[in-house]
């Protein structure tokens, strides 16, 4: 195939877009189920231009379990350890999230000691989800050591995990009404020396990353959206409050302890790669403010509200969300009065966050689409349920 | 804004109170959409979900039900609707984009077909599965043979 090259030069500059050496104009690709960028087994097809994307369509559905079908099966606690088997990085979150949903539908309170307990443990999971995000999403860019770096600080959350509940990952921590296990000795120096272990740590993340002039070559200006774009597609969490939306569910609307804490909300102005980077490095610094003055104020008492064997809500209808390490979380549950849930549907916040694929990545390289999933910090388990 | 409505619809509003806390509206489905682009247009600009729940006893068997949110006002309200079997309802993705992948997973677990969807298919099931698994009469043993035998080369997938 030869160009005229006269014709070939005059078509640039018409700004049109350029051929491929198939002469046509658009080129579709298929990335997925199965590649290491894209966390989990994601399938995208991506419709190009040579390296521009013209578009998106993803793929989902390779780790659907039928968790909601599941629910109605199982009593309410039994359903309570398949929760955490949806965001998996962040099970913790997930199980508050249900429990409290429970909670509200039986018009039960979890004493002062348990809500304290669910933020300690929370937010050292928000921690580690966001670790994990960094370590990934580095990798996935080129940076290598900051994986190694994420997994290191990592290990001293699951190992606090693992003392107070004897699990890492999948933890089960909470049951409704409060908490099963009290917390056992030296819980709080384990957690305090954490606390003051990690913000040097930070900053070694961030010397790592926040001055890198490929990390910044590579972060800012991509996979841009704006705020009004944010809440037309309902997408939530660091990625909303890096468009320079001041929102988060744990000031909005409080729950578990949240009200009696000082922290901020980190926000971003550009809505690109970089600001979310910023906004969670910020997020993980306002989760050990949270943790320290959680642990130094948590009060003595009682750890179970009292909750009947058999539960039996009253039927009715609710819905609860928490703000997960990747945004609005929400459970709808409604009950007929039997020990059985009618119907739980659970909102994903990563399902309906990566729907911003598409508006995020057009226009834009095919590197830049790994960057953009890296950075919407999804977890497959939580999207396909 | 119930008041409004009321004016608006008459009896179309069946039902506006609070449980728990949490505010909801049950609508005939006729006036359902419109208002939602009223919802939308008084600052709940945030669809949080869609979703439905099967009640196979009834005349109208599916509720269908969107839960908004206002960042203005920090206030959450539900929608909800009863549909029969079959019965379709318009679709909302040009009131939030968001409600795409929403209307598409209802479809898939409940078979409500949206009409002007862009682009209405199963999203978490594989094309072509049979049934609807969040139907109540859809067993949970139940599951499409045929689709595993071809696809996945064994007898059955239990």
């Amino acid at each position: 195939m030869t160009k005229d090259p006269a014709a070939y030069l005059s078509h640039l500059e018409a700004g049109e877009p350029d051929k491929t050496f198939l002469d046509s104009n658009e080129l579709i690709i298929n990335m997925g189920p199965q590649h290491p960028a894209t966390h989990g087994v994601l399938r995208v097809i991506l419709k190009l231009d040579g390296e521009k994307v013209l578009g998106t369509e993803c793929v989902i559905g390779y780790l659907h379990r039928g968790v909601e079908k599941i629910a109605e099966n199982r009593t309410y606690t039994m359903f309570n350890p398949y929760v955490d088997r949806m965001d998996y990085v962040a099970a913790v979150s997930n199980g508050l999230g249900y429990c409290e949903a429970i909670e509200k539908l039986l018009n039960i309170q979890a004493p002062p000691r348990a809500n304290y307990i669910r933020v300690i443990l929370t937010e050292l999971n928000r921690i580690a989800s966001h670790q994990l995000w960094l370590g990934t999403h580095a990798l996935d860019i080129g940076a290598m050591t900051p994986l190694f770096y994420t997994f290191r600080d990592r290990e001293e959350i699951l190992k606090i995990f693992e003392k107070y509940c004897g699990a890492r990952l999948t933890t089960h921590a909470f049951r409704i009404g409060g908490c099963q296990y009290e917390t056992y000795e030296g819980f709080e120096q384990d957690v305090k020396k954490y606390v003051d272990f990690l913000p040097p740590k930070i900053n070694e993340y961030e010397e790592l990353l926040t001055t890198n002039r490929i990390w910044v070559e590579r972060t800012r200006s991509v996979g841009k959206i704006s705020a009004a774009d944010c809440k037309a597609l309902g997408v939530t969490g660091p990625v909303l409050r890096a468009s320079g939306v001041k929102w988060d569910l744990r000031k909005a609307q409080p729950y578990a302890a949240y009200s009696e804490f000082d922290f901020d909300i980190p926000t971003g102005q550009n809505g690109d790669t970089y600001d979310r980077y910023l906004v969670r490095m910020e997020e993980m610094r306002q989760s050990l403010r949270i943790i320290r003055q959680a642990v130094e104020r948590i009060p003595e008492g009682p750890i179970m509200a009292k909750v009947a064997k058999v539960m039996k809500p009253p039927a009715g209808e609710i819905y609860h969300s928490i703000e997960a390490p990747k945004g609005e979380l929400g459970y709808f549950v409604v009950s007929d009065g039997s020990t059985q849930p009618y119907r739980v549907r659970v909102r994903p916040p990563s399902f309906v966050n990566l729907q911003a694929l598409d508006v995020m990545v057009r226009g834009q390289l095919v590197a830049d689409v790994i960057a953009v999933i890296g950075t919407l910090d999804i977890v497959l388990g939580e999207v396909d349920r | 804004m119930v008041t409004k409505l009321r004016r608006r619809y008459g009896s179309g509003v069946r039902e506006a109170s609070t449980y728990l806390g949490e505010n909801y509206l049950v609508l005939e489905s006729s006036i359902t959409l419109e208002t939602l682009q009223v919802l939308r247009d008084d600052e709940f600009d945030y669809c949080v979900d869609i979703t439905a729940v099967h009640y196979p006893s009834r005349e109208k068997q599916f509720d269908l039900i969107w839960i908004l949110y206002s960042f203005a006002r920090n206030e959450r309200i539900r929608v909800k609707t009863e549909l029969a079997d079959g019965e379709s309802f318009p679709s909302s993705t040009e009131i939030w984009p968001t409600t795409n992948w929403l209307e598409r997973e209802v479809f898939d677990m409940f078979g409500i077909r949206f009409d002007g969807h862009p682009d209405l298919k199963r999203i978490l099931l594989p094309d072509g599965w049979k049934g609807y698994p969040l139907r109540k009469d859809y067993g949970i043993i139940q599951q499409d043979q045929e689709w595993v035998q071809i696809n996945l080369g064994i007898e059955s997938g239990q």
